[in-house]
């Protein structure tokens, strides 16, 4: 396999100009927001680093602008890169945890009901369908309400985060439990499954050890999809005013909050954050489409 | 010569790569006559099928012709555009392929596949064509032809949806059929009649048939002339009784001494030369002598499978797959179980290894005592050690995700049959033991070949000291060459070892090569179980005495 990779993986990866271009995008996205406290020119949520005097400033390029703030300012006179770096920070976050843990829940049902079969499968699955048929945002936004309705208010606004991949991860995970439990049922019927339980190998070793490595490359694949979905999902709440507090805004609130002022002229502080989402989102689905291409050969 | 009905000439096929061309076909000059059934040879990679493909104008992606001719009457078809060569398939050209599975498209009737064919290919209209259909189904001996032109692909057996192949291959009346492994999927029973329909089709409208297979038995009842082809260039050519009797070439020896014999059991087997000795120790370590009693008996064993029920709140009914009333194996014993697909003869296989539970009856083993009371925990783990499996296919069997030494590392360390700092050494021991280098270990499986990977599932039976070992068809996914070696192997493993072996296989040739005793199996019944020399020299049951009349031979003529 390593071979494989040494050879072909570069040069499949060199062949996709689209596909470096998005990677180098979602590197570059997740080290500048990563690292936002270094990166950021300005500390935008620290009342001690802001002056209301430098409210609504155009971008650099644009007269009357002041050099310091490269994409302009907000109305309470706070730097808009910045605050798209903490943003950004946040959607990634919500984005990879919330993926996280659908994979967790999502790869252990599938796993239980496609090795198990039966009695197992129907009722797992059964459940799975169920959650299904409900769209995504409106579970996200029920698991929200619930937490929201049984945790103080104070607990609620301070955990917005770990709430928030919890209600998007708790939604999400049925996807993976039905491409988990598909690619189950194939190997399970696998030759060299049925040779593990000839020698008498524990049930969950087959599984853990023998099964799993063998359906990462779907799960793979429709983590990267997922994590913009999740990452759309969480502006979306955030953008309902459902999601992070405006003390701590994702890139969706910073959406929400600039789009009040979209026709007074101040189109900077939405159109920015609204790019960079765009931007975070085509890449994922881009690199994600060019790692399932290059895991089945059959579609190069 | 005249009367040339397709010739190449120098005819080579590249598959461009980045990392150089690799040619498929060198200078292949090949010539098929009118009414010749050409027969077109070789092992896995002898470009022989894509010979086949080169003339229908169907190379798969990147593959290209690069150099020669391929003439159909006259006409270079290298150089004809694709819309043109489009014409020429189904008009001129015929393909029957491999497997009637999947070359039938499962949604549409036979008669609605078979009319559109004859509809678009003679100009005709849907009514001339559908009668024409039921013409063409007869001339292939479909019995009942109106009513079965209604039927969908599933409703037909094996042997019958290849007549139907046939019979959508000819549906333009072409000149020149290219029929691709066509019985390489079927039962020997069926195989023989299917190649007796190619045949006669071939005389009566003397086209000219291009047969590509790996089989020699099938080019020895079939073609007229041979050419035998490997690494893509040809070896030797002639006609099929000179080539097959007196061989002129190494590789055309080699290929016909390792076609096993269904005639007589054959002591020809080279012995491989393995590093013995200490491994063998430990292979054996902890195996007494028992005697030569039964180790495994099976009693009144029933497979049942639930079938699909007949309305939405209709009973599932069962379909009884296996139904014996006995079988043993002697210790040290091979028993052969022969059958065609679907006899039962795997599953039966598999619930005497205990992989899958009987419906009824009982399977017991040496001192492990009745399946159904080994229920402790450690009781089971004994037995699974005592009996191993080998699988047909070596691509499957092994976990493409692990290393060589972890997949033989694990069984070992599992059942704690040695020390921590000892299983390297020990993985080396076995796979030298079985015929690969003790290096073998550091790669992954997909890096050998398919021999090889079957002689690395044998190295992991082995690893946990079995006693019995299943063999499910194991040599039936490779090439004759290969399957003598395995087959030596195998032999070899047995007499140093003293194993036990159940050796299932639908070749009667091979099964008479490895067996003591044979088991021959017709829908989930023994119809004979005798030993192997009486049972192949005076067949008692009449299925038994069909299934040997109809295997082919390389040697009959």
């Amino acid at each position: 396999m390593f071979d494989r990779i040494r050879s072909d993986f570069w040069y499949e990866l060199l062949n996709s100009p689209v596909t470096i271009v998005s990677a180098i995008i979602i590197v570059l996205m997740i080290i500048g927001c990563t690292f936002a406290p270094i990166f950021a020119p300005h500390t935008p949520f620290d009342p001690a680093t802001i002056s209301i005097m430098d409210n609504n400033m155009p971008p650099a390029w644009v007269d009357g602008a002041d050099h310091r703030f490269l994409l302009g300012t907000d109305l309470q006179g706070r730097d808009v890169l910045s605050a798209m770096l903490y943003g950004g920070r946040i959607s990634l976050l919500v984005g990879i945890g919330a993926v996280a843990l659908s994979v967790v829940i999502g790869m252990a049902v599938g796993l239980l009901a496609g090795y198990f079969g039966g009695m197992t499968d129907a009722v797992l699955m059964r459940i799975a369908e169920i959650q299904f048929a409900f769209p995504p945002i409106l579970i996200a936004l029920l698991f929200n309400g619930i937490l929201k309705a049984s945790l103080p208010a104070d607990v609620f606004a301070q955990a917005a985060v770990p709430i928030m991949i919890l209600a998007i991860g708790l939604a999400g995970w049925v996807q993976f439990a039905r491409i988990v439990r598909a690619s189950t049922l194939v190997q399970r019927n696998q030759d060299y499954v049925t040779a593990c339980r000839a020698i008498g190998l524990p049930t969950l070793t087959i599984i853990a050890r023998h099964i799993t490595p063998n359906i990462l490359g779907p799960v793979l694949v429709l983590a990267m999809l997922q994590i913009a979905v999740a990452i759309v999902t969480e502006a979306t709440l955030s953008f309902l005013g459902l999601g992070t507090p405006l003390t701590e805004p994702s890139l969706g609130a910073l959406i929400q909050i600039g789009s009040q002022y979209l026709f007074s002229g101040i189109w900077w502080v939405v159109i920015f954050p609204g790019i960079m989402l765009l931007l975070m989102v085509v890449a994922f689905n881009l690199v994600a489409d060019w790692v399932r291409d290059y895991l089945n050969p059959r579609l190069r | 010569m005249i009367d040339i009905l397709c010739e190449t000439k120098d005819l080579k096929i590249t598959f461009p790569h980045r990392l150089g061309d690799f040619t498929a076909v060198h200078s292949l000059d090949l010539q098929v006559r009118r009414g010749e059934i050409v027969g077109l040879i070789g092992e896995s990679g002898a470009g022989k099928s894509t010979v086949g493909n080169a003339i229908m104008g169907l190379l798969s992606h990147p593959g290209q012709v690069s150099g020669g001719r391929i003439e159909l009457g006259g006409e270079n078809l290298v150089d004809l555009s694709d819309a043109a060569m489009a014409r020429l398939r189904g008009r001129r050209i015929g393909m029957i392929f491999q497997d009637p599975m999947t070359s039938l498209n499962p949604l549409m009737t036979v008669g609605g596949q078979l009319t559109e064919s004859i509809a678009l290919l003679q100009d005709v209209g849907v009514a001339q064509a559908r009668q024409m259909a039921i013409e063409r189904l007869d001339g292939v001996g479909i019995p009942d032809p109106a009513r079965r032109m209604d039927q969908y692909p599933h409703e037909f057996s094996g042997g019958m949806r290849q007549r139907v192949v046939i019979a959508l291959a000819m549906a333009g009346d072409p000149d020149l059929l290219i029929a691709d492994e066509p019985t390489t999927a079927l039962d020997v029973s069926v195989q023989k009649q299917v190649l007796d329909l190619i045949k006669s089709i071939c005389v009566e409208r003397s086209l000219g048939v291009i047969l590509v297979t790996h089989d020699m038995g099938v080019i020895a009842e079939t073609a007229d002339r041979v050419y035998v082809m490997r690494h893509g260039a040809l070896v030797e050519t002639g006609p099929t009784a000179q080539v097959i009797q007196t061989p002129s070439q190494r590789y055309t020896k080699e290929l016909i001494a390792a076609i096993p014999s269904i005639e007589r059991r054959e002591e020809r087997f080279r012995n491989p030369a393995k590093k013995t000795g200490e491994i063998d120790q430990w292979l054996l370590q902890g195996h007494k002598d028992e005697g030569s009693g039964d180790y495994v008996t099976a009693s009144a064993l029933t497979k049942d499978f639930a079938t699909k029920k007949k309305s939405f709140w209709g009973k599932a009914g069962t379909f009884r797959a296996v139904d014996i009333p006995g079988l043993n194996i002697k210790r040290g014993e091979v028993l052969g179980l022969v059958g065609e697909s679907g006899s039962g003869k795997s599953t039966l296989g598999r619930m005497m290894t205990g992989l899958i539970p009987p419906s009824s009856g009982e399977v017991t083993y040496g001192d492990h005592g009745p399946l159904t009371d080994v229920r402790s925990r450690t009781a089971r783990k004994a037995l699974r050690r005592d009996v191993q499996v080998v699988f047909q296919d070596p691509y499957s069997s092994l976990n493409s995700r692990m290393r060589v030494d972890q997949i033989l590392a694990e069984p070992i360390r599992f059942h704690g049959l040695a020390d921590h700092h000892d299983i390297p050494r020990l993985v080396g021991a076995l796979l030298e033991r079985v015929g690969l280098a003790a290096e073998a270990g550091r790669k992954f499986p997909h890096q050998f070949s398919g021999g090889q990977r079957q002689r690395i599932c044998i190295a992991r039976a082995l690893s946990v000291r079995p006693r019995f070992l299943l063999c499910d068809e194991p040599t039936s996914a490779l090439d004759v060459s290969i399957q003598a070696d395995m087959l030596a192997l195998l032999m070899e493993l047995r007499r140093s070892l003293g194993l036990t072996m159940l050796f299932v296989s639908h070749d009667l040739a091979v099964v008479r090569q490895m067996s003591d005793r044979v088991a021959v199996m017709k829908q989930g019944e023994i119809v004979e179980c005798r030993e192997a020399e009486a049972l192949y020299d005076a067949p008692e049951n009449s299925y038994t005495r069909m299934l040997l009349d109809t295997a082919p031979r390389a040697t009959r003529h």
